[in-house]
């Protein structure tokens, strides 16, 4: 995916205009955080859970070496062939080989925010694939030629007009009513079902890696990653190193946390784990099955401070529970992965000079920490980001110098307290009428959008002189 | 200041809590009355309150614009100015989880023991009144103040559990009928710097907030934050509400002679 992220002023500039997405998006964060807190609202072992997940992360990333190898060995002892790609080019490259490999012309894919991550599709369609989105969420944005807007529901942007006009345009079906999801779900439906048949590779990502046996684990709803992952005779797993886990038992409680922050369900409909290839006893399932294992800068991470940021289980409840995400939307974000996790994982998978406009894109009011089922601190993390830019020296010089002299200034009491008792009382007599400014000159990105409420009067410490004196008088 | 005289009416208590106020750089400027009204209830609480004459700003612009470097002598300044006394009160929930969360992250060696130190000993003023000096209306007359709705400010929310403290403290002192929020538990928009860079966004995030404040029917928003209150006042204006907006402070002492925050003299 084409980055963007500088962009991000004007694309959420732009997302506040598009009333019928603001809409959607208001709904989004007034219902998701409901439906969550109906999920997990009741379950007190919440904070224990969330701890031992954190904790099996750590574990598994302070050791991370040995457990990619053990993955790795078990793997191929299931009959899998393992590949390590340093970045998204070589994820491409390798997936393609294999297809060539098998002189592959129909590629299905289930969901993989990963594949969106090295733009997979374009590397595939260019050398003359054909891939089919299989995800409905997804399948919608490829026929609309869109990008995911959510990494958990990646059409969540689009209107049901809207999918229906599409599913018109793109579909030679002849005239229909198409009145409702269930119809649309049928149509999209019918048409991939030719697709799942006659595929030649089936692409799919994966939840969790199992070092002790090798195992991939998938959660869907839809049925279509068991679809890919079992009707074409080859299989190609897509995903990254920070997804393994040491144990079955550890991915089943991540499993425990994940779906609910992700779609406030106790479970979703298939929790599928991938094994290998189809054994001479099988009666189906793939003849060939590949793991692509992708790094593209998380081993750099590892070594950094965010490295908590590998601790994430990618279910999208940070971007449910964030103001400034539910108020632009994900494409405002300009990369892959939006929201409070797209903003801390964004600059470190690119560099923080193309986007260090994300970290900025915070309140830091925490909700996003609260929420997260892997306990990652990530206003931390966002402001540490900003940190780095203040160092690198990427933000506006007068905010670098203006937070210095603030400062500097706040560190000499009696200097403060004679300018704002000079600059306060002169502001008070000023605006003392209507009671707050409709503008002020230094002031103009406040005044725009807001008054600007006046002083009340003299400073709290002019008064409380004051008073002192009275008291040492009588 | 018609209570100031009360506090030195039970001299025989043991010992008197020995407190001191942050003012914090918002009140100190824009709205004294905050400070002025949380020392006139923490004396009504039986406490001793000093406002200690070196104190500035706790740092939060900097340290949230990720300037560490610039922060940490605001910090150990901080902690040099308060740090004799027996508890320090914020009338803040994000300047005291500035001081009890944020400073042991942001100092080392020593200075990481002093912040620690003091962070124990730090309150913001409706958990002080709550927990530390409780507030008891006694024999007083209650405070009038009608329907009232309370925005929840998210470092206080997160970062202090406060959430039934104003609550109680409004339930207690004053005759109202407090009314939630749709939504009490998301941001307003204002987030410090974030207003200022993101202007088109937090308008979006405090247009919300005004709006589900109206749709309560209240007469009064109440927050224990002067950022995020300043932030609504600033935007209910700009949308042509008269709602009053005020700080907790204030309310539970019924000190509403003057204007509310952005409102005028005449």
């Amino acid at each position: 995916m084409k980055l963007e992220t500088s962009a991000f002023l004007d694309k959420a500039k732009e997302a506040l205009m598009e009333t019928d997405k603001v809409q959607i998006r208001d709904f989004i964060g007034l219902f998701a955080p409901l439906a969550r807190n109906a999920a997990l609202g009741n379950f007190d072992k919440f904070d224990q859970l969330r701890d031992h997940v954190k904790q099996v992360k750590q574990h598994t990333l302070d050791n991370l070496d040995c457990y990619l190898g053990q993955f790795e060995q078990e793997a191929i002892e299931n009959g899998n062939r393992v590949h390590f790609a340093r970045d998204g080019d070589a994820m491409n490259e390798i997936v393609l080989s294999i297809c060539q490999e098998h002189r592959a012309q129909r590629v299905i894919k289930g969901k993989s925010m990963v594949t969106e991550e090295t733009a997979l599709n374009d590397h595939l369609i260019r050398a003359g694939l054909e891939v089919t989105e299989t995800d409905l969420g997804e399948y919608i944005i490829q026929q609309a030629g869109e990008t995911p807007s959510h990494i958990v529901g990646p059409a969540l942007h689009k209107t049901m007009p809207e999918i229906r006009q599409l599913f018109l345009d793109k579909h030679d079906l002849g005239p229909r009513e198409l009145e409702g999801a269930p119809d649309l779900v049928a149509e999209a439906r019918t048409m991939l079902r030719d697709h799942f048949l006659n595929a030649d590779v089936g692409i799919v990502g994966s939840n969790a890696l199992i070092a002790e046996n090798g195992y991939s684990m998938l959660v869907t709803n839809e049925g279509n990653g068991d679809l890919c992952a079992n009707l074409p005779p080859v299989l190609i797993i897509c995903t990254t190193l920070d997804r393994v886990v040491p144990r079955a038992v550890d991915a089943t409680a991540m499993l425990r946390m994940l779906v609910p922050s992700a779609t406030s369900q106790a479970i979703t409909c298939y929790t599928s784990f991938y094994s290998g290839p189809r054994r001479s006893n099988d009666p189906d399932g793939p003849m060939e099955t590949h793991i692509v294992l992708l790094d593209n800068k998380r081993s750099d991470i590892l070594d950094s401070n965010y490295r908590e940021m590998l601790q994430c289980i990618r279910c999208g409840a940070c971007l449910n529970h964030c103001p400034v995400y539910i108020g632009v939307g994900g494409h405002a974000y300009g990369s892959v992965y939006p929201g409070p996790m797209g903003s801390v994982l964004t600059p470190l998978l690119t560099s923080l000079a193309e986007s260090h406009a994300l970290p900025n894109a915070c309140t830091t009011c925490g909700r996003c920490a609260e929420v997260c089922p892997a306990n990652i601190p990530l206003p931390d993390l966002l402001r540490d980001l900003r940190r780095d830019e203040s160092l690198q020296k990427l933000s506006p010089a007068s905010w670098r110098f203006g937070t210095k002299f603030h400062a500097w200034l706040a560190t000499h009491p009696w200097l403060y307290r004679t300018l704002t008792g000079l600059g306060i009382p002169l502001l008070h007599r000023l605006g003392r009428k209507r009671g707050a400014f409709r503008s002020l000159p230094m002031a103009s990105a406040w005044t725009s959008h807001r008054d600007f409420p006046t002083p009340q009067g003299r400073t709290f410490f002019q008064q409380y002189k004051t008073a002192d004196k009275q008291l040492d008088d009588r | 200041m018609s209570n100031e005289q009360s506090a030195h009416s039970s001299p025989e208590q043991p010992k008197r809590p020995q407190v001191a106020l942050f003012v914090t750089c918002l009140a100190d400027l824009f709205r004294p009355s905050v400070a002025l009204d949380s020392i006139a209830l923490l004396e009504q609480a039986g406490c001793d309150v000093d406002v200690p004459r070196l104190q500035t700003c706790c740092g939060q612009p900097g340290y949230n614009s990720g300037d560490y470097e610039a922060t940490i002598p605001l910090a150990r300044q901080f902690i040099e100015v308060f740090e004799s006394a027996d508890y320090v009160v914020i009338p803040s929930g994000s300047c005291a989880g500035m001081i009890k969360h944020h400073y042991p992250k942001l100092l080392q060696g020593e200075w990481r023991q002093r912040a620690l130190d003091l962070a124990a000993r730090t309150y913001e003023l409706t958990c002080f009144l709550t927990s530390v000096a409780e507030m008891r209306r006694g024999t007083a007359t209650p405070v009038e103040l009608g329907r009232v709705t309370y925005h929840d400010s998210c470092a206080g929310l997160r970062e202090l559990a406060i959430k039934e403290q104003p609550r109680k403290l409004l339930k207690e002192l004053c005759h109202t009928d407090l009314v939630e929020l749709e939504q009490t538990e998301v941001c307003c928009g204002f987030g410090g710097a974030f207003c200022a860079k993101m202007p088109e966004l937090s308008t979006k995030m405090s247009t919300d907030k005004v709006d589900s404040a109206i749709a309560t029917g209240a007469q009064i928003i109440a927050g224990g934050d002067l950022g995020c209150l300043m932030n609504i006042a600033g935007r209910a204006r700009r949308m042509g509400h008269d709602i009053e907006v005020r700080h907790i402070a204030e309310l539970l002492l019924g000190d509403r002679d003057g204007p509310g925050i952005g409102e005028g003299t005449g």
